[in-house]
């Protein structure tokens, strides 16, 4: 699935290395996680939700929950700009998105949208970001 | 903090030629001057100042995050030079007040014409469906990836 995911990479025009995608969070699933979810749920109803912790590429400890990539499907967004379905997610996450989260990457689609390619993408590499670990490796 | 103001005056000069002799001085210090009140209003002119305004984690020539790199190199393909980059990181009264101006809770963040347009995902998606062209072209832009596409089939 790593592998996957690597190759998949839809910005590739990151220039760095990928930083290696370790397994921090990513298994079990942690409070945060698991609060996003329960809150997509309750606020569009879904029909395909799909979520993945990132954190673990980028320059935070082991098992944080700080990045993630959400795609949401739901036919909330049918007749809504990509600016607006974004604005929906943002709403039922606020509370997440002012605290821990620092990063989501959103995939908003309506169910026939999804059904053309039903994949959650892969987020481009961390380039060092906020402070720390500016290592490349 | 006059070292970060000089880098993003000089980033300023670099990528936004329209940023530079626009009224009220240099865009970090009325940020800067505005944090008591006002903030919206300083806002609301930067982004209306350049056709394209991006507000990023790093600069054009040294993103800090994927995302504001992505935002630099979908920006680079269509041969967009001409626009206002402002580091976030520089001016941590900037990061928290593009936020709430435009309701958008991440950077980075992309203006065209003064009028939001979203973050990465949304740009991204606007590249590969063919909107940024359209987009870039009531701008007054003409976006390299047209001519890319004429030579490739002539």
């Amino acid at each position: 699935m790593l592998r996957a995911q690597l190759a998949r990479c839809t910005v590739s025009m990151a220039t760095r290395a990928c930083v290696s995608l370790d397994s921090a969070g990513s298994a079990a699933g942690g409070p945060v996680e698991a609060a996003i979810r329960a809150k997509l749920e309750q606020a569009l109803s879904p029909e395909v939700l799909e979520l993945r912790n990132e954190s673990g590429g980028h320059a935070v400890p082991a098992g944080s929950e700080t990045h993630f990539r959400v795609a949401v499907v739901s036919s909330r967004f049918e007749g809504l700009s990509p600016l607006q379905r974004h604005r929906l997610v943002h709403a039922a996450l606020s509370e997440e998105l002012a605290g821990p989260v620092h990063a989501l990457a959103i995939q908003a689609k309506t169910p026939a949208q999804w059904r053309e390619n039903p994949q959650l993408d892969t987020s481009p590499p961390c380039l060092g970001g906020s402070k720390k670990t500016r290592g490349t490796s | 903090m006059s070292a970060s103001l000089g880098r993003a005056a000089a980033a300023l000069l670099r990528w936004g030629r329209g940023a530079v002799g626009g009224g009220g001085g240099l865009p970090g210090v009325g940020v800067r001057a505005a944090s008591s009140g006002g903030q919206a209003e300083q806002l609301d002119a930067l982004v209306k100042k350049d056709k394209v305004v991006v507000f990023l984690k790093g600069t054009p020539e040294q993103p800090q995050c994927g995302f504001s790199n992505a935002v630099v190199q979908i920006l680079r393909l269509h041969g967009v030079r001409d626009y206002a980059a402002y580091n976030v990181l520089d001016d941590p009264e900037l990061r928290q007040g593009i936020k709430d101006y435009s309701n958008w809770p991440t950077i980075p963040q992309v203006y065209l014409n003064g009028e939001f347009v979203g973050g990465c995902d949304i740009l991204l998606q606007m590249h590969q469906n063919g909107d940024l062209v359209e987009e870039l072209k009531k701008l007054g832009i003409r976006s390299a990836l047209i001519d890319e596409k004429n030579q490739d089939s002539k």
